[in-house]
């Protein structure tokens, strides 16, 4: 019966073929700094998962956002497991993401034909840096609220147009529950819109071009 | 170099086929059972209203008038504080038990008040009538007026407020 329906399905979409291509295609003998990639792969779609889920109780006014988390920490069963995932793993990412990259740099495996791979994984790191950015200031607390008061003072520094930028992160000159609102749609919908399409090139690129060997001496 | 093993039974690739989806599982298992937890639990907290509520000294209430007392509690769900305001008329007669009402009309929740020349407590939305120990002279409410269990600790009065 199961494979009855396999077969029919597969008939029509080839799941074969795509598992084929995905899964069983051809790859030099590599080492364990090639996992890196997957693992930051990993840490992104549980930190979407437990994102997810945190936002079942997160409020993002400043009267509740610091209230709800301490419900979700006291409140709710497995709440402190859910946003320990969530704290912990967006440190991992950032470490592993840019392991990653390190590895990419030394073996040389940006050059041709993966530039734009490295493209899109260079996009792919501001944003890591953005969502931990953004998702900083969510929990309301002294730390996260001055954290924020001085990256953004931080990112007024830009000569010219320093101010512009600050009071556009800002939504105004003060740190207030604009910023709070607006941090928080960057953090859930705008940034991981963005490092969805972009994972998604990025993978789609090293399925295409294959991975590339560690170089001996003679490369 | 040593000799390669193979396995008569599992090659190499279903090996790893095998520990992948098993571990995989399991991981799956350690974050799923709780996500269950996460979601439910707020729905079977605690419930604050079930309480022993003072209402002082007996002996403020005056004799065969049904007399007012209101109170307010706070109640908090998730982050949230609210308050909800009770009103209990308290019955105090000559040689009986202490009866406690609930203000709130049984046809639809409005508050009743209690009329003295009339004798008898008036819900002004639907215009409904009840008598001086609760019972429905007239009008749409479906049962007497609620009461509540009281106790007395020496002369303190006491009643049990539950919700749900």
């Amino acid at each position: 019966m199961a494979q009855n329906i396999f077969n029919w399905l597969d008939e029509r979409l080839d799941l074969q073929g795509i598992y084929n291509t995905v899964l069983d295609r051809k790859v030099p003998k590599v080492n364990w700094w090639f996992t890196l990639g997957s693992a930051s792969l990993f840490l992104g779609v549980m930190q979407g998962i437990t994102g997810i889920l945190l936002s079942v109780y997160y409020v993002p006014t400043p009267d509740h956002a610091y209230d709800s988390i301490t419900y979700i920490m006291t409140g709710v069963k497995y709440g402190w497991l859910i946003r320990g995932m969530h704290h912990w793993g967006a440190s991992l990412l950032i470490l592993t993401a840019f392991i990653h990259m390190l590895r990419v740099f030394f073996y040389g495996a940006y050059k041709y034909p993966r530039e734009f791979t490295w493209i899109t994984g260079v996009v792919l790191l501001i944003s890591a840096l953005g969502m931990g950015f953004t998702g900083y200031l969510l929990p309301w607390n002294q730390r996260s609220y001055w954290a924020t008061t001085v990256g953004t003072e931080i990112a007024g520094t830009v000569p010219g147009i320093g101010d512009f930028i600050l009071r556009v992160l800002r939504g105004g000159t003060d740190l207030s529950a604009v910023t709070l609102s607006r941090f928080f749609s960057l953090h859930i919908w705008i940034i991981p819109l963005i490092v969805m399409a972009t994972v998604a090139i990025h993978l789609y690129l090293v399925i295409r071009l294959g991975i590339s060997n560690i170089p001996d001496q003679d490369s | 170099m040593t000799k390669k093993y193979r396995s008569p039974v599992l090659d190499r690739r279903n090996f790893v086929k095998i520990v992948t989806s098993a571990l995989g599982s399991l991981m799956a298992a350690i974050i799923g059972l709780p996500v269950i937890q996460y979601f439910i639990s707020p729905a079977f907290g605690k419930e604050a209203g079930d309480d022993w509520i003072s209402l002082g000294s007996l002996d403020d209430y005056p004799l065969n008038t049904p007399t007012l007392f209101n109170f307010t509690l706070t109640k908090i769900n998730g982050w949230e504080k609210s308050s909800q305001s009770y009103g209990v008329f308290v019955l105090r007669e000559e040689g009986q038990d202490v009866i406690v009402f609930s203000d709130v009309c049984t046809h639809l929740s409005c508050r009743v008040n209690w009329d003295e020349e009339k004798d008898g407590y008036y819900c002004p939305c639907h215009a409904a009538w009840f008598a001086k120990n609760g019972e429905v002279v007239s009008g749409p409410p479906p049962r007497p007026l609620d009461r509540y269990e009281t106790k007395l600790e020496g002369d303190q009065l006491f009643i049990h407020l539950r919700e749900g």
